[in-house]
């Protein structure tokens, strides 16, 4: 529970420290570029864009593009804007990262304070888990999904991640409970504490910076994720990053930019607004996972 | 049957055992110390009682009743560990009165009952903060009203003063016998420091490798150690045991060593214990305390046989209270404890007094004691 302290840095002279700031903020500019250009382009008017101004600042601002996205917006056959399909995200991803991240911390608990023969073991194989391309479950899932009359829903969907999110979420938890102090536990026990109580009352409320990691971690690969959700949940159901590919790819005449710009940066809204909220509780909280392990 | 009877108990990890029969019968309001290196088993013994571990095979009693398989908080039992293990996201009275929580006290009685424990312990003002917020010290007395507040049968501490600073770890040793002695429990400690053992234990067992070497009062473990082991483990600086002869001279034993020099020296024994006889003419091993070789002003005036022994004077070390002194007898290192002012100087002659009255002998091949 170590938390990462700031005053490591190496003393640095004038020269190279006004080096050390223009190159990052070099690199800065060059990384915040594009997003520059796709915020410029959702508020000006499309003939701007056509015209080949792509850079320029708007002549004539308007929201029109960002309320099309919003709201009218053709996404397939349906002129239904991504309102509908930034809910269907809203509903997979919240449910999701809520259960991977509690399982997770379950399972972390188990594997750290309550040993069994064959722990290393099975937490080993729930590492895989990390490292399975995509691409290999692909044909199972659709079968279980199918078993389970799920698939093509948003509940199919937050199975799929929950059970893709559960390696992660495990190791995170493993790791920052091996260094949770064991003799915790066994006062709890001598205390009276059963199993859940101990997790509960001890381990979840000393949890936080992990916490804090998995729910950055889990939200961000669930929200951003393409692949299954373009796989598993076509249609009505299909969450924020589907419909905005069927949003530029739907042609009723003209590309619309400057929606597309606008709906771009609503599908990858949320994800920043969880960096900026929690970012620096991010990388504490994976310091505080690896100094022990 | 005692208090909490530990009868023939062994642990194992597989095949290998860690714990070697073990047989401790403790009356109601003792204060045992489990004493030894690490590694020598004491703390997983401690973990047998509090059920944190199982057994392996012989049986834990408390008050009559079988605990092996008993739950740890179905034993009453309280241990204060090492750590303090106070939860850090509660408050000190949290922390408390948690286990009265889990136990289903009410409310009014946890509130009662943690009052005074805090004013028993003097942690009243503390009773909001965090444990986080806390000195050592102050930890350590808010687990140990963790532990009070249960009003348990048996108290477990594992090594609860040696996360604490040298001058703490004196104070609080004080304030754990006080309260032993304000509340009559019956207290199991486990400890490495054999000076707390000593300070704070109405009995002893010291413990290495697995066996419970000697069990007994502090007095009986200091004066007469069972082997060399509890000879050399209890008492600082340790118990000189040094090659000897066992000689028969005029009708009386002697114990003839060697000085600094080669020469010999010739220690008398009255009262030998008939068991010496069986090492007339053998070579056995000598053990004598440090304070009981002195200088001759310094000599126990209660003492009936004190020997003298002129050897050279090897290193002097000043401690204030005492003077040690190392010198060179039968080849190995001996340690003397001398008064401050004494007149003693490094590579000259002395002549020491020698209490043969705290002398004991060990066998050379078992290490045991004679007689």
């Amino acid at each position: 529970m170590s938390v990462a302290t700031q005053d490591t840095a190496i003393r640095t002279g004038r020269v190279t420290r006004t080096f050390i700031y223009v190159f990052l903020l070099v690199f800065a500019l060059f990384y915040l570029l594009p997003f520059l250009v796709m915020v410029l382009n959702s508020l000006k008017p499309l003939e701007e864009i056509t015209s080949g101004n792509m850079i320029a600042l708007p002549q004539d601002w308007t929201i029109a593009p960002w309320l099309s996205a919003w709201s009218t917006a053709q996404i397939g056959v349906e002129p239904t804007g991504l309102r509908p399909y930034f809910w269907n995200s809203i509903k997979m991803v919240v449910p999701a990262v809520a259960i991977s991240t509690v399982l997770g911390a379950l399972n972390g608990y188990v594997l750290t304070k309550w040993r069994f023969r064959f722990d290393t073991i099975l937490f080993g194989l729930m590492l895989f888990a990390c490292f399975i391309p995509f691409q290999i479950v692909l044909i199972p899932m659709a079968r279980i999904l199918g078993e389970l009359g799920i698939a093509g829903t948003t509940t199919g969907l937050i199975l799929v991640h929950v059970v893709y999110g559960l390696g992660f979420s495990t190791l995170y938890f493993r790791n920052y409970y091996a260094a949770f102090p064991t003799e915790l536990v066994r006062a709890a026990q001598i205390d009276g504490a059963g199993f859940f109580q101990i997790f509960w009352r001890i381990l979840l409320p000393s949890s936080g910076p992990i916490i804090v990691v998995c729910v950055i971690w889990q939200f961000t690969n669930i929200w951003n994720d393409f692949l299954f959700g373009a796989s598993f949940a076509s249609g009505g159901a299909a969450p924020m990053t589907v419909a905005l590919n069927n949003l530029v790819n739907s042609s009723t005449g003209v590309a619309e930019y400057n929606v597309h710009f606008a709906g771009a940066i609503m599908a990858a809204g949320p994800t920043l607004l969880v960096y900026i909220v929690a970012g620096r509780y991010f990388v504490r909280g994976l310091m505080a996972g690896s100094v022990k392990g | 049957m005692g208090f909490l009877d530990i009868n023939g108990v062994t642990k194992a990890y597989g095949a290998v055992e860690v714990l070697h029969h073990v047989d401790i019968s403790v009356d109601e309001g003792e204060f045992l110390v489990l004493v030894g290196p690490s590694g020598c088993g004491k703390s997983t013994l401690l973990n047998m009682i509090a059920g944190l571990e199982g057994i392996t095979s012989g049986d834990i009693s408390i008050k009559d009743t079988v605990m092996n398989g008993v739950h740890p908080s179905k034993r009453n039992i309280a241990m204060v560990f090492q750590s303090y293990a106070l939860y850090p996201n509660m408050t000190v009275g949290q922390n408390i009165t948690f286990g009265l929580e889990m136990h289903g006290t009410p409310k009014e009685e946890r509130e009662r009952k943690m009052r005074e424990v805090s004013q028993l312990l003097q942690i009243e003002n503390l009773l909001d903060r965090k444990p986080g917020q806390l000195s050592g010290g102050q930890r350590q007395r808010v687990a140990m009203g963790r532990a009070l507040v249960r009003d348990p049968d048996v108290f477990l501490f594992d090594e609860p003063l040696s996360n604490l600073d040298a001058k703490l770890r004196v104070d609080m040793r004080t304030e754990i016998k006080k309260l032993h002695q304000k509340l009559g429990t019956t207290i199991v400690y486990v400890t490495h420091d054999q000076i707390e053992a000593m300070t704070l234990s109405t009995r002893i067992a010291v413990m290495n490798k697995g066996y419970v070497q000697q069990l007994g009062t502090p007095k009986e473990i200091y004066d007469n150690p069972a082997n060399v082991f509890v000879a050399t483990f209890m008492g600082s600086p340790a118990m000189n045991v040094l090659p000897t002869k066992l000689e028969d001279r005029n009708g009386a034993l002697h114990a003839v060593l060697s000085g600094a020099e080669g020469q010999e020296v010739i220690l008398r024994i009255d009262d030998a214990p008939a068991a010496y006889g069986a090492y007339k003419g053998r070579e056995v091993l000598l053990g004598i305390r440090p304070e009981a070789i002195t200088d001759p002003e310094g000599a126990d005036r209660n003492a009936r046989n004190i020997q003298s022994l002129t050897n050279i004077v090897g290193v002097t070390e000043p401690a204030g209270a005492d003077t040690f002194v190392t010198m060179h007898v039968s080849k190995r290192d001996c340690i003397a404890r001398m008064r401050a002012d004494a007149d003693v100087h490094p590579g000259r002659p002395f002549e020491f007094a020698v209490n043969m009255d705290k002398a004991v002998l060990f066998d050379p091949e078992t290490e045991n004691r004679i007689g």
